[in-house]
């Protein structure tokens, strides 16, 4: 059993992020995720592990930092909050480009623009169907406690070295302030200079020795027939990123004839709302997005076929709601897919929950 | 006496560096860039420090400098070389680490990021090609194109009332505490380049004593951007050019 404490889950990925040898966090304060490089700079890691840890003067210059970073295969981690990812999207774009692997934290705080500093899952679209420029994906985790905010440090950093890919831990503002109950990961040596080049020598910037030919990185190509080939070498990627990485937990599916699906602090919220139903006698179960990219479509599809209707509960208008429908389309199945959910920073309560269930799919 | 009896190693005055590759330059004739790729590649030679070396290119007609010079390189977004740099120096403390830019890359769009690196005396050589216009683009106005001179944005040339003034960006940073070297030189006549050439192994020999940030300007031309030819170009940079931005050490810890 490792070390046990009550942390904030902001706090906790500071934690998590030196106990994985991590080798650098490039970040600037928001709200409200701002506790994570506080912590950093209180646990002093360039002083323990040699961590570096350093606020920009931005989010534009903190991805790029991650960027120039990154490119010499190092791990390293940003995190923001909803208008400073925003800012990043550039950054995120051209490392998906260049094929880096990075963390990016995303503590949501309610949109558009400046928005408010409460929770909000409304930066769904922005994070799984792009944000940046061109034809990308982010290997994104979706955390619903504290636990799993210490856990998908070291679970994201290994995707994103698996694939050279930037990954991204998309949590909220609930998740971001609330404190529970957490076991800490043992710590892991960062990687030493051999252990870089034996595995990222053949394309990271380690500086050019006789043996070898420069690497270079970037995500530059203007000639068209190779940017197209380098394109669907990357789609190639994330197909098998789609066959091989999706997660989700099922909860009380096997028997349901309705089945909520929601992520993050929506999915506890529904648990909640899960319990409250079950004892009235309906039999509903929840679906849990861990990976929302690549998105658990297969899951879906197959409870389609078995389901007589579907919820998706979200911070946002409704967003993931779109794929859940794509899912049973695929699957050739016609039940109904209903969108319940609060906007602006208001988290749904499990009466809310509760009743939609009632309202969209049982007085169908 | 045949050529062929003259043709040998003991009689050799001059050569390319090693480390300028044997490829078509894309810059056009008469543009600085060349040549300060020249003196950089030497340089590096020189110090013995290719394996040690990470250039960050730019966007701009710099962009393909990694294909000119062999060590390895990281290719930026439009005016973030300096958060590029900043997150490979400070991960990676033993590299020798540059930024090549251009007056639109870090005058512009970048002038947050060069700012605050070299606030932070980032450990970097700033290679910094000011030529007033912005080259792979077209020829629009960049932030440092002299008032009067005539863009393809500036078609009557660049007034105060619409533009403001040329931004003296060197000047900014020689007055930020982490710089330790800076300077402005060009290379429109072979003594300038041997000039400027002692400029950029200073700025290199800096950084790998980690004496924070040098940052060397060259004011350089752009005969197709300016519409003139390579000698017209040499003479309208002395001419004016440099009285915008006065050749010279601006800053020097060594000699302070």
């Amino acid at each position: 059993m490792g070390e046990l404490r009550l942390m904030k889950g902001n706090e906790v990925v500071a934690e998590a992020a030196v106990r994985c040898g991590c080798d650098g966090y490039f970040g600037y304060p928001i709200t409200p995720q701002s506790e994570i490089m506080e912590t950093l700079m209180e646990l002093a890691p360039w002083e323990t592990t040699g961590m570096v840890v350093l606020q920009a003067e931005s989010e534009v210059s903190s991805i790029n930092m991650v960027y120039g970073a990154a490119a010499t295969g190092k791990k390293v981690m940003t995190s923001s909050s909803s208008p400073g990812i925003s800012l990043m999207q550039e950054g995120i774009s051209y490392m998906a480009g260049a094929e880096l692997p990075c963390l990016i934290v995303n503590v949501q705080r309610g949109g558009p623009g400046l928005g408010t500093i409460q929770p909000s899952q409304a930066d769904y679209f922005q994070t799984v169907k792009g944000g940046g420029h061109g034809d990308y994906r982010l290997i994104t985790l979706a955390p619903s406690s504290v636990q799993e905010m210490n856990d998908f440090v070291d679970l994201a950093f290994d995707l994103a070295f698996k694939y050279r890919n930037p990954a991204m831990i998309l949590t909220d503002g609930a998740l971001g302030q609330m404190m529970e109950k957490v076991e800490l990961s043992e710590f892991k040596p960062r990687w030493t200079r051999e252990e870089i080049l034996q595995m990222s020598g053949s394309w990271a910037t380690t500086g050019k020795t006789p043996d070898r030919k420069r690497n270079i990185v970037t995500s530059l190509e203007l000639d068209s027939e190779k940017m197209e080939q380098n394109n669907i070498r990357i789609q190639a990627k994330y197909q098998e990123i789609e066959a091989n990485e999706v997660r989700c937990e099922e909860v009380m599916c096997d028997d349901a004839e309705y089945i909520l699906v929601a992520f993050g602090t929506s999915a506890r919220i529904c648990l909640k709302a899960l319990e409250i139903l079950r004892a009235r006698g309906v039999k509903i179960g929840l679906l849990r997005p861990i990976t929302i990219w690549p998105f658990p479509s297969k899951v879906i599809a197959e409870r389609a076929r078995q389901v007589k209707g579907f919820l998706s509960v979200e911070m946002s208008a409704g967003q993931m709601v779109e794929d859940i429908k794509l899912a049973v389309f695929d699957a050739g199945c016609h039940v109904p897919v209903e969108y319940a959910g609060r906007m602006g920073g208001i988290l749904p309560s499990p009466g809310e929950v509760v009743e939609a269930v009632e309202n969209k799919l049982l007085k169908r | 006496m045949e050529i062929q009896d003259i043709i040998k190693p003991e009689n050799l005055v001059y050569q390319k560096s090693k480390i300028q590759l044997d490829v078509i330059s894309h810059y056009c004739p008469g543009c600085s860039h060349g040549v300060v790729h020249k003196i950089v590649s030497e340089v590096i030679d020189e110090l013995g420090i290719q394996d040690k070396t990470i250039g960050i290119s730019p966007v701009g007609c710099a962009v393909f400098a990694y294909n000119l010079i062999d060590i390895d390189w990281q290719e930026a977004a439009h005016g973030r070389a300096p958060a590029l740099a900043t997150g490979i120096s400070r991960t990676n403390p033993d590299k020798v680490v540059f930024t090549y830019q251009g007056d639109g890359d870090l005058a512009s769009i970048g002038a947050a990021e060069i700012i605050h690196a070299c606030n932070r005396g980032e450990n970097i050589v700033v290679i910094f090609i000011n030529n007033a216009i912005y080259g792979m683009t077209g020829g629009q106005m960049a932030p440092t194109t002299l008032l009067g001179q005539v863009t393809s944005t500036t078609p009557s040339g660049r007034t105060v009332e619409l533009n403001g003034y040329p931004l003296k960006i060197t000047d900014i940073i020689s007055q930020l505490p982490g710089v330790s070297y800076c300077t402005r030189q060009s290379v429109h006549t072979a003594a300038t380049v041997r000039k400027c050439k002692n400029a950029v192994r200073k700025a290199f020999r800096n950084v790998m004593d980690k004496k924070g940030t040098s940052f060397v300007e060259v004011t350089s031309t752009c005969n197709s951007g300016w519409k003139m030819t390579p000698v017209e170009a040499n003479n309208w940079l002395a001419e004016h050019m440099f009285r915008e931005y006065p050749q010279g050490d601006l800053k020097d810890v060594d000699k302070a």
